[in-house]
């Protein structure tokens, strides 16, 4: 199981563009800690998700 | 008054109000901006909602600038990270500091606030720190290489007003960077005060987020802090300790 914002989700063996492409983030919206790092935006079709990996999904929201 | 422009980290803007974006509809974003005249507008950095389609950027006009802040973090490493974060969404390299450890009152950490603004500052980043106003902090923020100087007027989201007056005047006097008042502020009239005192700005959310009528308090405090600017840069008149003053000629009238 991947760890997925703080959830735990069926992904491995996706890469990370194919597991944004099954949820409605906007990928030019968001950007991805991966495993504690900030994971540049070109590497999305190439980093395939692995059991154990730690994914957060950031975006803007309001806030003052 | 047109060349009258508040600059920070080198970026110059005609309107001194910075408008937050939190705990109101994103549909009512568009208008708030435009009827504050915004050109600086505050978001927070949060896990996304993966099944949400709709993004607040999407409600931004093209042109406003994006503050992100760093809420939520309670160390200046957290802070660290919710800046590098908001960066790499790709929206500029400003961010307000806001670190607190204290969740009842969520007054901001001073200290940790110095450090996160050494560390982003360093990074290259435009760091607005929120404080409590203190001088002594103040100048640590300065010499961590601050932008600007973001002195709460009272508690965050209590629409309280200047609680902390007499210190964020020592700021204004004292401290060579913009100080612009934020957190507390729940009215057009005391935006205006605090502009009057010399405030380079007004930083609102909560004060607008729980009116009646969102846009047309966002037009109501544009028009106070464009007043309390102009009454301050036209110097207040004095006030006497004692007595009166006549404001008619002192000639006789109908008397010799």
């Amino acid at each position: 199981m991947v760890k997925i914002n703080g959830e735990h989700v069926e992904a491995a063996g996706q890469t990370l563009s194919q597991y944004l492409a099954s949820t409605a983030c906007n990928p030019q919206r968001i950007v991805i800690e991966y495993n504690g790092e900030i994971l540049p935006r070109e590497n999305y079709d190439t980093t395939v998700l692995t059991d154990d990996d730690q994914v957060e999904i950031i975006s803007f929201m309001g806030g003052g | 008054m047109n060349n009258d422009k508040l600059i920070i980290g080198g970026h110059e803007f005609n309107s001194r109000f910075i408008l937050g974006s939190g705990k109101y509809s994103l549909k009512l974003i568009e208008s708030a901006v435009k009827d504050a005249g915004a050109e600086i507008i505050t978001l927070a950095v949060r896990r996304a909602n993966t099944q949400e389609k709709e993004n607040i950027l999407d409600y931004i006009p093209e042109g406003v600038t994006l503050l992100p802040n760093t809420s939520g973090a309670r160390t200046a490493e957290e802070a660290v990270r919710i800046a590098r974060l908001a960066r790499a969404l790709g929206c500029g390299d400003f961010v307000k500091i806001e670190i607190m450890r204290d969740s009842k009152y969520l007054l901001p950490d001073n200290q940790e606030t110095i450090r996160a603004t050494e560390i982003l500052a360093k990074e290259g980043f435009i760091v607005m720190p929120y404080m409590y106003p203190d001088l002594n902090a103040a100048r640590d923020l300065v010499n961590a290489g601050a932008a600007s100087i973001m002195p709460l007027a009272s508690p965050i989201g209590s629409n309280k007003g200047l609680a902390t007056k007499d210190f964020i005047q020592i700021l204004i006097d004292e401290i060579d960077l913009p100080i612009i008042v934020d957190a507390g502020i729940g009215k057009p009239s005391q935006a205006c005060e605090a502009m009057e005192m010399g405030a380079a700005a007004i930083m609102a959310n909560t004060a607008l987020a729980t009116a009646g009528d969102l846009p047309l308090m966002a037009s109501a405090f544009r028009q106070a802090i464009e007043a309390g600017r102009k009454a301050y840069l036209a110097g207040l008149g004095r006030v006497l300790t004692r007595g009166a003053s006549a404001s008619d000629p002192l000639t006789g009238f109908l008397r010799d």
